[in-house]
């Protein structure tokens, strides 16, 4: 998480700019009918996410030996298997790579497991000159920002203030158009692909049957960091290994359509062992490094289907939480429903990530978008029980909650809770509605008027009708 | 659930009023018990409830929303068929309630026994009783657009249940809204205590609303009906909110002896 974040800060920002508001309507409501859509082609589409689910289930549930068959095979194709235990120790790790190899210019496709563990600056201070070449981890990158979708990193950025970006850094003739941008940003990263002598790659999926890596990506930056650079190194998450390329078929199904809404992304890297004889492109050096970071911590715990995810971001287009705030806001790595129930897992010491659990009306949106059904709702609930049992959470919500369960639980002091509750707002009520009341209420009356409870209870209407109401 | 019980002995309902209807929205309770009866149904009313308990759980205070559920189940224990105008507390039910008794075997079984009973009013209509309303001859007048509540999702409900029952009805004219499916940002104590987004999403909301140009929008659920009737009050937004009940049951001529009373 970003230190000190001010939540409530960041969330009016974002609710009050209306460029990203209307971005977000764009990227997060549009993109999730494209998704809807495309999913929808699947004569069979519930059971194939069934199928994934199982898939997903089984790999978790044998994934100590899921990840040995996966490593066994790498090492039998040549390819070096490292294990990072944190992120500091995944740092080092790729550092030592580097040195060993004598690499100077690195450039990377775009990884959310590379930001969290904050590879790219350790890299550039390490010495060896790092490039972004996803087009928009590369703006991004050139303007010190952050990506604030887990897809599509730069939804708040304005192509304007793209414009004036390569004006400032590449100096370039000022344009907005996308293509222009995207030439220029172009004719850049190809000086940059030339150089490089070491590539990194995010891992979207890892075969066990037959050690290959799966990275997909869409603008063919990530062929060229597959195939040009001596040296490449992979970076994923323990939980990215699928049994067999079976499995993978589904799983890459069910990833794209519901990560961008399309059949297939225009470039699927399979990367199966290190640049052999004869071949023309390709790394002569593989490594793959393997991330725990707390990972263990979950799949031991009450959050364990956290791992089924396969990070299509399709969640966080349904949120409308996401949708109003965008990714910023939640000063987290992965942001979104996965992140604010990943977040405190993953950066369990940070009490900031304990704020993240109600970042969710628990409308469900989630759940209904998952490929693998990871019940999201219910774990950020679990989340809010596992802060009552620590005695961490919000004395006064506990004390508020007590006395409702107090009045709700018989009912005469329900029927007297109601009666004083009306009488109560008939004082300060207008023409039958409340348009004032006294916090935390005023939060809802801030913007909302609140109709006056009826004169009757609709169970003593019945009772004074005979049950005729 | 349980098919034999219910056509044995056939359209014995148990309403579950839920609280926020029983205070704000009785209108929509008697909507929804006149058009039970009116389709053939026999509509008793358990004395002992009072709330599911979904507040308490929705928090984290899981102990508490098990006393609560505790006294709903018995509450209902003698019901063939509950049934409630609320998708939401239905699915609090539906979707948590095995889950808090898990190590409870008294109640374990009791809690399973509820939620293979318990349905959400439109569900019931077209699922369960599988009337045919067009033979009643419902009719109408006025441009109707639907918000979908969060909780259908989580009991399988999907919109298209609600937009066929007001399509039924001769003389309205159905107009989509857009992103229906959204959340109204209500989400109980979400709504106070992450004010700012709550009050983004109800605005986005009532600014669909708006340009759909409906006189009257169908809102099956209390909560969302609070808040999005609360958000057009204040902001002058003049448009009527009825529960899917209501619209049925006026259609039907159900309740003309409540027109003109103050709602």
């Amino acid at each position: 998480m970003i230190p000190k974040h001010d939540f409530k800060k960041a969330v009016r920002a974002a609710i009050n700019n209306p460029y990203l508001q209307q971005a977000m309507e764009t990227c997060t409501v549009r993109r999730t009918d494209r998704v809807i859509n495309s999913l929808a082609e699947l004569k069979d589409l519930k059971q194939t996410r069934q199928t994934a689910q199982k898939i997903k289930q089984y790999t978790i549930d044998h994934l100590d030996e899921q990840l040995a068959l996966l490593s066994d095979k790498l090492e039998s194709l040549g390819v070096t298997v490292h294990w990072a235990k944190d992120a500091r120790q995944a740092r080092e790790i790729i550092i030592d790579i580097a040195h060993q190899h004598d690499c100077r210019h690195c450039v990377k496709t775009k990884s959310m497991t590379t930001e969290e563990i904050e590879l790219t600056p350790a890299l550039n201070e390490a010495g060896i000159e790092t490039i972004e070449t996803d087009l928009g981890e590369y703006i991004l990158q050139l303007d010190n920002d952050r990506p604030s979708h887990i897809i599509t990193p730069m939804i708040h950025k304005s192509r304007q203030e793209v414009g004036q970006l390569f004006q400032d850094k590449l100096h370039a003739d000022y344009t907005e158009e996308p293509e222009e941008l995207t030439a220029i940003a172009r004719h850049h990263l190809r000086e940059k692909f030339q150089q490089a002598d070491l590539g990194i790659v995010g891992v979207n999926f890892a075969v066990a049957q037959t050690g290959s890596l799966v990275v997909v990506e869409n603008e063919g930056n990530g062929r060229m960091v597959t195939a040009r650079p001596g040296v490449l190194v992979g970076v994923m998450g323990m939980e990215k290994v699928v049994p067999s390329a079976k499995d993978l078929a589904v799983m890459l199904k069910l990833y794209i359509r519901s990560a961008v809404g399309l059949r297939l992304t225009s470039y699927t890297n399979i990367i199966t062992g290190p640049r052999k004889s004869g071949e023309i492109d390709g790394p002569e050096h593989l490594h793959l490094v393997i991330l725990d970071n707390n990972r263990s911590e979950i799949l031991a715990g009450p959050y364990r289907n956290l791992l089924h995810c396969l990070r299509c971001g399709a969640c966080l287009n349904a949120c409308p939480v996401y949708r109003k705030i965008s990714g910023h806001a939640y000063g987290t790595v992965y942001p979104g429903p996965i992140g604010a129930a990943i977040t405190p897992l993953l950066e369990s010491s940070n009490r900031l990530s304990e704020k993240l659990p109600e970042f969710c009306s628990l409308c469900g949106a989630c759940l209904e978008r998952c490929p693998v059904m990871i019940d999201l709702p219910g774990l950020l609930i679990q989340h809010k029980r596992d802060l009552i049992k620590k005695n961490r959470s919000s004395l006064f919500y506990k004390l508020v909650l007590s006395v409702w369960t107090w009045f709700y639980s018989s009912p005469a002091r329900y029927r007297f809770s109601q009666k004083w509750a009306r009488h109560l707002m008939r004082l300060i009520a207008r023409n039958g509605w409340v348009t004032f009341l006294p916090p935390p209420g005023s939060h809802w009356t801030a913007v909302r008027d609140v109709p006056l409870p009826k004169k009757q209870l609709f169970r003593d209407l019945w009772k004074k009708t005979n049950g005729n109401p | 659930m349980d098919k034999t019980k219910v056509e044995t002995t056939p359209f014995q309902v148990s309403l579950f009023t839920t609280c926020l209807t029983d205070s704000f929205f009785p209108d929509a309770a008697i909507a929804t018990v006149r058009l039970l009866r009116h389709l053939g149904c026999e509509v008793d009313l358990p004395e002992n409830q009072i709330c599911c308990g979904q507040p308490q759980f929705n928090n984290g205070y899981h102990d508490q929303a098990r006393k609560m559920a505790r006294n709903f189940i018995d509450a209902f224990a003698e019901s063939l068929c509950v049934v409630s105008p609320s998708a939401s507390c239905t699915a609090m039910i539906r979707d948590y309630y095995e889950s808090l008794f898990t190590d409870d075997p008294h109640y374990l079984p009791l809690a399973q026994e509820l939620v293979s009973k318990s349905y959400e009013i439109t569900e019931f209509i077209t699922k369960i009783l599988r009337i045919d309303l067009q033979t009643y001859k419902p009719q109408a007048r006025g441009k109707v657009t639907y918000h979908y509540s969060c909780h259908n999702r989580g009991i399988d409900i999907p919109p298209q249940v609600t937009i066929d029952l007001i399509n039924l009805i001769d003389g309205v004219e159905y107009i989509p809204l857009d992103k229906m499916d959204q959340c109204c940002g209500f989400g109980g104590t979400f709504a106070v205590k992450m004010p700012e987004i709550s009050q983004a999403l109800v605005a986005d909301k009532a600014k669909c609303i708006l340009a759909t140009g409906a006189d009257t929008v169908v809102v099956n659920d209390g909560g969302c009906m609070l808040n999005i009737a609360g958000y057009c009050h204040r902001h002058n937004i003049p448009v009527r909110f009825v529960h899917i009940a209501q619209l049925l049951a006026e259609s039907l001529g159900l309740l003309k002896d409540l027109e003109g009373q103050p709602s």
